[in-house]
């Protein structure tokens, strides 16, 4: 996948704004596209889902206490049984290797913190840039 | 107030949460469930609460956040929250994030209600 700082070459890239319509309207898109490329029904549930953690990882807490207008940045390339995604936004970035395991026991009734796990645990491959803002992520049909 | 996303009905001491939503993403959507559903435990002395899954297909780890503090909630007053109807790819969801173990997920409602009948009785 490479180095998660750069561009995926060939990609489309998105400026999307905090509303859900928007957002509805990029995933439908990118998921029109997987299926396009050959993926099915699991893997279209795994690419949503990653997706859409990473959104709002994106909005909440990337952009916590900064403008809510600002957009974050999609790209994205699809081609046959291989999608590749990276979303990057405007904030101070975090360091996911910080993130607590949700799956310890006395973390399971904590109300937070599972948007990165699920993400890793659905897509092949999820890296963060060395600031924190950005991930890019990519689904192999295997 | 926005409209309801949810279908709440009594049967015997159970209430029964059916979301009308197929997708349970949108964060604002999530707080308003979270809310609701909230505020039945809040009029309710010992709440007996099922929530069906029945029309989900997709939701996201905010989603599962507001269920961990509705099923705290129900806990904090001596209630019992029950899932059922949980779709199999969904329901790895809660087996990834071992979220399994901390709700009692039920296949079927009767399977849910069967296990209400039998803490109460």
């Amino acid at each position: 996948m490479g180095d998660p700082s750069t561009s995926i070459p060939g990609s489309e890239s998105v400026q999307l704004v905090n509303d859900r319509d928007q957002i509805n309207e990029l995933i439908d898109r990118i998921l029109k596209l997987a299926v396009d490329a050959g993926l099915k029904d699991a893997a279209l549930f795994a690419v949503r889902l990653a997706i859409e953690e990473a959104i709002t990882n994106a909005f909440v807490h990337g952009h916590e206490g900064l403008d809510t207008n600002l957009p974050v940045t999609v790209e994205f390339k699809v081609s046959d049984g291989d999608l590749q995604i990276a979303i990057e936004d405007q904030g101070p970035g975090f360091t996911p290797e910080a993130l607590p395991d949700p799956t310890l026991t006395e973390n399971l009734s904590k109300p937070f913190g599972r948007g990165v796990m699920l993400m890793k645990a659905y897509m092949t491959e999820v890296a963060f840039n060395s600031q924190g803002n950005r991930v890019k992520m990519r689904y192999l049909v295997s | 107030m926005s409209e309801s996303r949810l279908r709440i009905s009594k049967i015997d001491e159970v209430t029964q949460v059916e979301f009308i939503d197929r997708n349970i993403l949108d964060e604002a959507n999530i707080q308003a469930i979270s809310d609701e559903i909230s505020g039945l435990i809040d009029t309710t002395s010992t709440p007996q609460i099922l929530i069906n899954f029945a029309n989900v297909d997709h939701l996201s780890s905010a989603a599962l956040g507001a269920l961990i503090t509705i099923n705290n909630k129900t806990n904090e007053k001596d209630g019992t929250l029950r899932l059922a109807n949980i779709d199999p790819q969904i329901y790895e969801v809660f087996v990834i994030t071992r979220l399994n173990k901390l709700f009692n997920i039920h296949e079927t409602l009767n399977d849910a209600m069967t296990q209400f009948n039998a803490t109460t009785n």
